[in-house]
C-alpha cells in the first residue's frame, strides 16, 4: 500500500485544514440520540454548519468519562433503542454529506462486538477509525491489530498527567490525530480552557508530528478560536450535545444545534 | 507523509490469566503507577507493615476470633462442623477496615490529603470515612440513591465521622453508578486524592493490593484452624459481591490443594429469573467494566445489565479478576444464593447462634448449608463472616413481617 491510500479522510481533512492555515473543528454528537434518525440528521446538520470532522459516539451504560450531558444523551440513546451497529449507518451518512468521522467508543462494546469485526465494518461504512478514551495503548494489542489490517485510525488521549515517557509511546501509537484533554475532568462546557491544554500541546509536539486536537470544556466560538491558535484541531462535544438536550423538541434541537456549530466554526475560522 | 511504526505495546500489567488489567483514561494512568510504587516499597517496608499491624492490633480488633457453630451446623448443616472467621467483629462491623487502613497509610504516604470511595452497602463507605477521621484526610463517599434509601443508618454513620456522602443518581444508582462517579471525581481531583477503591476490582494495582490488604483473614483463619482443631477445613465459604472478603479468606488456602474454595453470589430471584447478581451463572461473559477484564453481566450489545440482589453489597455487575481466573481454571466455584436461600441462613444463624449476619455473609451461610448437607458430620468448614447484620435489622425485619406499618419507616 502506498502511504496516501494509508491516509485516512480525517488525516486528509486535517491536512486540508492546516493547508488553509486553521484548526479543524471536531464536532462530537452521540448515534442514536434522541433517535437515530434525528442524530444522523443532526450529524449532517453540523457538517453543514461547518464541521469538519464528524466524531460519533457509542452511548454506553457506563460513561465514566463523560459528565452530566452525555451522561443523558447517552441513557435517553439506549432507552430509544440504539445498537451499536447504527454507528456504521451514521459514518455512511456523514461520508455522504461530505466530511469524515471517528467513532468514539468506550471499549466494551468493541470487545462484545469483536475488535476485528468492528473494525472491518467501520472501514466498510467509511469511517476513519476510533477514538477509545478507556483503552490506553498498553492494553491495546487486539485494536493495534485489527487497525493496522483494517486501515484504521487509532486516536488514544494524552493528559496533562502524562509523563514525559508516556507522551512518547502514546503519541507514538496514535495514527490520524493525538487527543489531548485540555483538562484533568469529565467532559463538560468549563467557563475557561486555561493554559494546562496549550502546556500539554507544546510538550507533544516535542515527541511527535502527528495532528494534536484538543478536547474537554470547549463551548464557545471564542474558546475554540484560542484553542485553534496552537492546536491542529478543536474537539467539541458537550456544548453541541446540550443544545438537543435542552431543546423543547427536535426541529428547534437542529436549529440551536446549527446556531451553535456556525459559531464554533467562525471561531476555528478567524 | 511519513509511515509511522506501529509501537510494540508493553507486556500485560497485572493480569490474573487473561483476566484484569487497566483499561481507564490515560488520565489516570500516572496515578495507578504512582499508587503502585508507593504500595510496592510500602508492602515491603517493615515500618510500614509495622504500623499497619499496630493499627489492627489496637485500632481494629485483630486477630478476629473464630467461632464454632455447633447448633447451626447440627440443625442446618447436615451435622458438619462450622466454624466462622469473626471478621463482623472489626471495628467498624465487618472486612472492609482491612483494606482501608492500608490505603489510607498509604495516601498520607503518597502526600495526598483526600481520600473518596464508592459503598454499596454502606460498610466501605463507613470505614473510608473511619479511617479518614482517624488519620485527618477529608473524604467524599459515593453512593447510589437507592442504596442510600435501603441503608439510611449507614448513611447517618459516614455523615457523623465527618464525611460528604453524595447521592448518586445515574443508572440504576445502585454499586456501579457510585463506582463511576468515583472515577469521575478522581479523574479531576487525582493530584491530591486517592480513591480507595473497596474491592478486588478496578484498574491494576487495585485488584492485587485491595487482596494482599485483606489476606490477613485467611492467614489468621488457616493458623486458627490448624491451632484449635489440628486441621485444615474441607471447605472455605465466602460471600462474592466485588469479592474482597472472598479473596481475603481464599488466598492463604490456594496451594492447599485439599481445600475447596466456594464463592457464594447474589441470586437475586434465580438464575432463570433475569434478576440477578450471579455473574458466573450463565449470562455473564468476559468483558470490561471499571478498569478490568473480567465477567460482566452485560446484553449482546456489550451494555452493562444491572444486577439485582436483596444485599446491597452484592448488587454489584461485575466481579474481580483473580475469581474469573480462579474460576475459569477450576481452583474456585462460584453458586447462587437466591435472596430467600439467604434469609433464611440469616434467621438460622440468628436463631441458633445469637449472631446476627450482615445480608451479604449470610449468602456465605446458606452456601454452607449446602455443603454442608453434602458432606455431612465428618466435614470442617471455614466461613467468611464478613460483617453483621446490625445495618440490615430494618431490611430484615420487614423481609420477615416483623414491623408494624406504622414503623416501617423507622
Amino acid at each position: 500500500m502506498t502511504t496516501e491510500l494509508q491516509r485516512s479522510g480525517v488525516s486528509a481533512t486535517l491536512a486540508r485544514a492546516k493547508g488553509a492555515r486553521r484548526a479543524a473543528l471536531i464536532g462530537y454528537l452521540p448515534v442514536g440520540y434522541p433517535d437515530v434518525d434525528t442524530s444522523i440528521e443532526a450529524m449532517v446538520t453540523m457538517v453543514r454548519a461547518g464541521v469538519d470532522v464528524v466524531e460519533i459516539g457509542v452511548p454506553y451504560t457506563d460513561p465514566l468519562m463523560d459528565g452530566p450531558i452525555i451522561q443523558t444523551a447517552a441513557t435517553g440513546a439506549l432507552a430509544a433503542g440504539v445498537r451499536v451497529r447504527d454507528v456504521f449507518r451514521a459514518a455512511e451518512a456523514v461520508a455522504g454529506a461530505g466530511a469524515s468521522c471517528e467513532v468514539m467508543t468506550y471499549w466494551n462494546p468493541v470487545l462484545r462486538y469483536g475488535v476485528d469485526a468492528f473494525a472491518r465494518d467501520l472501514a466498510s461504512s467509511g469511517g476513519s477509525g476510533l477514538i477509545t478514551p478507556d483503552l490506553v495503548p498498553d492494553e491495546a494489542a487486539d485494536w493495534i491489530a485489527a487497525s493496522d489490517a483494517h486501515g484504521l485510525d487509532r486516536v488514544f488521549l494524552i493528559a496533562p498527567s502524562s509523563t514525559p515517557e508516556r507522551l512518547v509511546t502514546t503519541t507514538a501509537a496514535c495514527r490520524g490525530f493525538v487527543y489531548a484533554a485540555s483538562l484533568m475532568g469529565v467532559t463538560g462546557a468549563r467557563s475557561s480552557v486555561g493554559s494546562a491544554a496549550a502546556e500539554l500541546v507544546r510538550r507533544a509536539r516535542e515527541v511527535t508530528d502527528t495532528p494534536l486536537c484538543v478536547g474537554l470544556g470547549v463551548s464557545t466560538g471564542e474558546q475554540a478560536h484560542e484553542v485553534a491558535g496552537f492546536a491542529d484541531g478543536v474537539i467539541v462535544g458537550s456544548a453541541l450535545v446540550a443544545t438537543l438536550v435542552q431543546a423543547p423538541d427536535n426541529r428547534a434541537g437542529l436549529i440551536a444545534l446549527a446556531a451553535k456549530a456556525t459559531e464554533l466554526a467562525e471561531g476555528v475560522r478567524q | 507523509m511519513t509511515e509511522q511504526p506501529t509501537t510494540q505495546a508493553a507486556p500485560p500489567l497485572g493480569r490474573f490469566g487473561a483476566y484484569g488489567g487497566r483499561y481507564v483514561p490515560e488520565a489516570l494512568v500516572a496515578a495507578l503507577e504512582e499508587l503502585d510504587e508507593h504500595r510496592t516499597k510500602a508492602m515491603a517496608d517493615p515500618a510500614f507493615l509495622g504500623e499497619l499491624a499496630e493499627l489492627h492490633r489496637s485500632y481494629t480488633g485483630r486477630p478476629s476470633i473464630i467461632t464454632p457453630v455447633r447448633r447451626f451446623g447440627d440443625e442446618h448443616c447436615g451435622g458438619a462442623q462450622v466454624v466462622l472467621k469473626r471478621e463482623d467483629l472489626n471495628h467498624t462491623g465487618s472486612h472492609k477496615i482491612n483494606n482501608v487502613l492500608g490505603q489510607a497509610l498509604l495516601t498520607k504516604r503518597m502526600g495526598k490529603t483526600r481520600v473518596i470511595a464508592e459503598t454499596g452497602a454502606g460498610q466501605h463507605g463507613v470505614a473510608t470515612a473511619t479511617a479518614a477521621a482517624l488519620m485527618g484526610l477529608d473524604c467524599t463517599v459515593y453512593m447510589g440513591r437507592v442504596d442510600t434509601e435501603r441503608q439510611a443508618l449507614n448513611v447517618a454513620r459516614m455523615r457523623l465521622l465527618g464525611a460528604e456522602v453524595v447521592p448518586v443518581d445515574h443508572g440504576s444508582r445502585t454499586l456501579k453508578d457510585a463506582v463511576n462517579e468515583a472515577f469521575r471525581d478522581w479523574v479531576a481531583n487525582v493530584e491530591h486524592t486517592h480513591y480507595v477503591l473497596g474491592t478486588v476490582t478496578g484498574p491494576y494495582p487495585f485488584p492485587e493490593m485491595v487482596r494482599d490488604f485483606h489476606r490477613i483473614i485467611g492467614v489468621e483463619a488457616r493458623a486458627q484452624l490448624l491451632d484449635e482443631f489440628g486441621r485444615l477445613p474441607d471447605a472455605v465459604l465466602a460471600c462474592v459481591g466485588g469479592g474482597s472478603n472472598a479473596m481475603g479468606i481464599f488466598h492463604r488456602f490456594i496451594d492447599d490443594a485439599g481445600v475447596r474454595l466456594i464463592g457464594l453470589e447474589g441470586g437475586g430471584d434465580g438464575p432463570a429469573s433475569g434478576r440477578h447478581a450471579s455473574r458466573f451463572s450463565g449470562e455473564a461473559t468476559p468483558g470490561v467494566l471499571h478498569g478490568a477484564f473480567t465477567y460482566v453481566l452485560q446484553d449482546d450489545e456489550g451494555q452493562t445489565i444491572e444486577s439485582h440482589s436483596v444485599s446491597a453489597g452484592l448488587d454489584y455487575p461485575s466481579v474481580g479478576p483473580e475469581h474469573a481466573y480462579l474460576r475459569d481454571s477450576g481452583r474456585a466455584d462460584y453458586y447462587p444464593i437466591t435472596d430467600h436461600e439467604a434469609m433464611t441462613a440469616f434467621e438460622a444463624l440468628s436463631r441458633t447462634e445469637g449472631i446476627l449476619p450482615a445480608i451479604e455473609s449470610a449468602h456465605a451461610l446458606a452456601g454452607a448449608m449446602k455443603i454442608g448437607r453434602e458432606l455431612g458430620p465428618d466435614a470442617l468448614l471455614l466461613v467468611s463472616l464478613s460483617g453483621r447484620g446490625d445495618k440490615d435489622v430494618h431490611t430484615a425485619a420487614k423481609w420477615f413481617g416483623l414491623l408494624d406499618e406504622r414503623d416501617s419507616d423507622v
